[in-house]
């Protein structure tokens, strides 16, 4: 039942020929069309500027106070493009067979294949629109190789990029803002989706400086709401990142796919103590050079500089011999747990392990490794008060990327009609493991060069219906939901704060939906979350008013819907007894202790259907079909 | 760590304000700032007190959305750094620290720390941007950007749009945050077209919402990024060549 869409033809001509195929509104109908975005990152804003270049009538919403925000603004490698500036042997088809095979087979082909072929315009937009890449002496633009990649085909700027391309965005977007094509309604914050003969009318806002809910209805309504990995407490994530819009689209029948599939990135610096906030990420690009070790003796108590040579493991290099302290990021992330696992942690904490640079100080010189570095050691420096030029840094994964979403088909339409995800909120192109310097690439991707073209064809058939009605019933009862939770938050009056059961429920979801999974530890999980979100539905303590500005309102609202997605993740990685990419299922490994895919039973997308809490989701399969790229087994040996 | 606050309180935009004394107890050196702040609320939620309201997102420096001064200085004492990134390392043992929100006319207070700074989107709506449609621009290596300019304009870029500049201004401008993206955009080859225009109407804007620069300094002083003042210079070296060219082709 669940129809990807995938046009028919040979992949190169896939996207091409739909282009043609699909229903077009002409130029002066546009302005009769309303659309809805919510999220102004990379998807949402990039979408919002190109929907209000072609002529729509467009309302963007955020909750931040500003457009330029978004935590896409945190990025810091690159993004991808098949460009072959540098006449290494890339194109399109590798770009494409790169990403497919980097997600471990997960992903659906021709999604990736249109991923990779407009990854050049996006390059061609971001310089038109002044985003500073850098660039040679020739003045011509730089590129490297990122995250293991054979060829350089990353554009960066220094270590922001996400930063620059953001704004580029905003900026795009500030100027339709300027035209009058787009409504941007900052802080407000989308609590529902309204549904209304089976179609997306619209959504329901709230003024988180005031408290004040609206309605907004529209032809059509585009998320780019972003990933769920704050569902952990701790990531890399911003602080306000959530799935409470994809979530509650989810419970208003859009199908939420892969949950399980989130990504654990390797070097970012380990907590310091329990009220730890964050996780703040250090770029993988150090992997490039330094070396990554623990002590062998789990009772070490020399500092690290005096501890030799043969009393240290270098278990990357020793297990990985070809790709060494480059392999992928779960493979990384995974021999880091079981290292600290095995008690050899570094740190006070024992939570981490070294990524040393001396060999490189020494091969290279401090200059040189402050020329390629300098920044990040700073920001080191910054947060741990240890200076990586004298001892080696101390690193830990962290979530950082969730590669499910909310499932979309080739026209990235969730499986309610009028209702699309973009960027990170879909599931559709990373699979089970996002490559580095991917996400960039496809939240602009999906926001300037897909949706603009297959929102269209959903609108041209509607060319003189008017959005619903606000008054409609469905957009009473969504907003009486609404009314209803926020009161109910600031009633219960109870003894906990959110924080703590937030925290509470990434603890829980660290230990057993995290790095490695189990059908006992996902089997404990499921009893433990509910539990725990029936404590935190009796016992939270929310204060204030529902008028001002009150954060402990947002949050408890955004954490409610963390645990029910936590309990999907868990049944997710559950239900799929195999691993792949980023979802590590003990049960299922190599002799050698590397994920073992099960490609007769898994090779499909899990899609979930919502059925009322408490109740059992509906698991759908969407089969996955592979014609251009032949699945093999990974081996960084 | 045991530390005195003095927090700025005020429960909405036309409510009175007033400060409140709060103690830091038991704070790890090793902490944020901003994760100090978060126990303070916890405690203030134990007790049944509403939480003190911040600024924050992404604590690592980049979204531009925390700021606050910190014993009268915007994002406190260490130089370079967003109040995300303070560490209470940075703090003696038994310091009594003074919070207050961004001081400056054009960016109101919504409640306790945080203020309203959308008079910044005006500024980039005015003409912060390269007017380019989605679909319609040439390859990319078709305009070669001479690497210093390139280099210059990624100074200029780095700006994180969180305010302190105005904060830090005796006289509240916002000539550092609009300058930068002025610089960033009139250095590119991209931005040539369009430059003039651009440079008059974020001017004016700019003026609408914010004091009038006297060069004293504080902002540069007080980015967290470093951003020039030299970039000021520059725009007003173009804004100047914008009103003569401006008026020439009216």
């Amino acid at each position: 039942m669940l129809d990807a869409k995938t046009p028919e033809g040979p992949i190169e001509t896939k996207w091409e020929n739909h282009k043609f195929d699909m229903k077009l509104v002409n130029p002066a109908n546009k302005r009769k069309f309303e659309i809805i975005v919510v999220g102004t990152g990379l998807a949402g804003a990039s979408a919002a500027a190109t929907l209000g270049e072609l002529g729509y009538r467009v309302k963007a919403f955020t909750y931040h106070d500003s457009a330029r925000r978004a935590h896409s603004i945190a990025a810091q490698g690159g993004i991808n493009a098949a460009k072959n500036y540098h006449s290494d042997g890339d194109s399109i088809f590798r770009l494409f067979y790169d990403t497919v095979k980097g997600g471990d087979y997960r992903s659906r082909e021709a999604n990736v294949y249109r991923l990779a072929e407009v990854s050049n315009n996006i390059i061609d937009q971001c310089v038109a629109q002044g985003v500073p890449f850098a660039r040679e002496y020739g003045g011509l633009l730089d590129n490297r190789s990122f995250g293991g990649a054979q060829v350089s085909r990353t554009f960066y700027a220094r270590g922001q990029t996400g930063q620059q391309l953001l704004l580029g965005a905003y900026q795009a977007l500030s100027r339709q803002v300027k035209a009058g094509t787009v409504e941007l309604h900052t802080g407000l914050e989308m609590l529902d989706v309204v549904v209304v003969d089976g179609k997306a009318a619209g959504i329901i806002v709230r003024d988180l400086n005031t408290g004040e809910i609206s309605r907004h209805s529209a032809h059509a309504v585009v998320l780019g709401t972003g990933g769920y990995s704050n569902a952990f407490y701790l990531s890399t994530m911003a602080m306000s990142s959530n799935v409470t819009a994809a979530w509650r689209a989810h419970r208003k029948g859009a199908f939420f796919a892969n949950p399980c599939f989130t990504q654990i990135h390797p070097t970012a610096i380990p907590s310091s103590d329990e009220f730890q906030s964050k996780l703040t990420l250090m770029s993988e690009s150090l992997r490039n050079d330094g070396r990554i070790w623990v002590p062998k003796d789990p009772d070490e108590t020399r500092a690290p500089g005096d501890i030799p040579e043969e009393d240290r493991d270098y278990y990357l290099e020793v297990k990985y011999p070809a790709f060494g302290n480059l392999v992928p990021r779960d493979v990384a992330s995974r021999n880091a747990k079981t290292q600290v696992d095995a008690g050899k942690g570094v740190g006070p904490l024992k939570n981490g392990v070294f990524l040393d640079f001396a060999d490189a100080i020494g091969r290279l010189g401090r200059d040189a490794v402050a020329d390629k570095y300098g920044n990040l050691f700073e920001m080191y420096e910054r947060i741990t008060g240890e200076d990586p030029y004298q001892v080696p840094m101390r690193i830990y994964p962290a979530p950082h990327y969730t590669m499910g979403g909310l499932w979309v088909d080739y026209h990235l339409q969730t499986t309610i009609p009028g209702l699309f995800a973009i960027g990170e909120a879909n599931f559709s192109d990373h699979g089970a493991n996002r490559l580095g310097a991917s996400a960039l690439m496809q939240g602009l991707a999906d926001g300037y060069f897909v949706l603009p073209y297959t929102i269209g064809d959903y609108l041209a058939p509607q060319l003189g219906s008017t959005p619903v009605d606000t008054s409609a019933s469905e957009f009473d009862q969504a907003e009486a939901d609404v009314k209803a939770q926020v009161d109910r938050f600031l009633a219960t009056n109870g003894t906990r704060s959110v924080d703590w059961f937030h925290r509470e429920l990434g603890k829980i979801l660290w230990d057993h939906c995290g790095m490695e999974r189990s059908e006992a530890g996902l089997e404990k999980a499921l009893s433990e979350i509910p539990a725990l979100r029936e404590e935190f539905e009796q016992d939270v303590r929310v204060l204030g008013s529902a008028e001002t500005l009150n954060s402990s309102l947002e949050k408890a609202g955004r954490v409610a819907d963390f645990f029910e997605l936590a309990e999907l993740m868990c049944r997710d990685a559950l239900t799929r007894r195999e691993s792949c990419g980023g979802h590590f299922r003990v049960e299922s490994q190599t002799e050698e202790g590397e994920a073992l895919r099960d490609d007769d039973d898994f090779a499909h997308v899990s899609a979930w259907e919502w059925t009322g809490q408490g109740s059992e989701p509906v698991e759908h399969r969407e089969p996955l079909e592979f014609e251009y790229v032949k699945l093999t087994q990974r081996s960084y040996k | 760590m045991n530390l005195t606050l003095r927090v700025w309180r005020q429960a909405g935009p036309d409510a009175p304000g007033r400060f409140e004394t709060y103690e830091a107890t038991d704070i790890s050196p090793d902490s944020s700032f901003l994760e100090m702040l978060d126990l303070v609320n916890e405690d203030l939620i134990g007790q049944g007190e509403e939480p003190i309201e911040f600024m924050h997102d992404c604590r690592e420096g980049i979204c531009g959305t925390c700021g606050m001064m910190i014993n009268g200085r915007a994002h406190g004492p260490q130089s370079m750094t967003a109040t995300c990134q303070l560490h209470m390392r940075t703090f003696q043992d038994g310091d009594e620290l003074v919070l207050e929100p961004w001081r400056a006319s054009g960016f109101p207070i919504v409640k306790d720390l945080v203020v309203d700074r959308s008079a910044f989107d005006r500024i980039i709506e005015a003409g912060g941007y390269i007017s380019i449609d989605t679909g319609s621009a040439p390859d990319a290596n078709l305009i070669p950007v001479a690497k210093q300019d390139a280099d210059l304009a990624m100074d200029a870029a780095a700006c994180i749009g969180c305010g302190a500049c105005v904060a830090a201004c005796p006289n509240g401008a916002g000539q550092l945050f609009t300058s930068a993206k002025l610089a960033q955009l009139n250095t590119l080859p991209q931005g040539q077209p369009e430059r003039y225009e651009r440079t008059e109407a974020m001017v004016e804007v700019m003026e609408e919402h914010f004091g009038s620069c006297t060069n004293m300094g504080e902002c540069e002083a007080a980015c967290p990024k470093g951003i020039s003042i030299d970039f000021i210079a520059m725009m007003n070296r173009d804004y100047r060549k914008a009103k003569f060219r401006n008026r020439r082709s009216a």
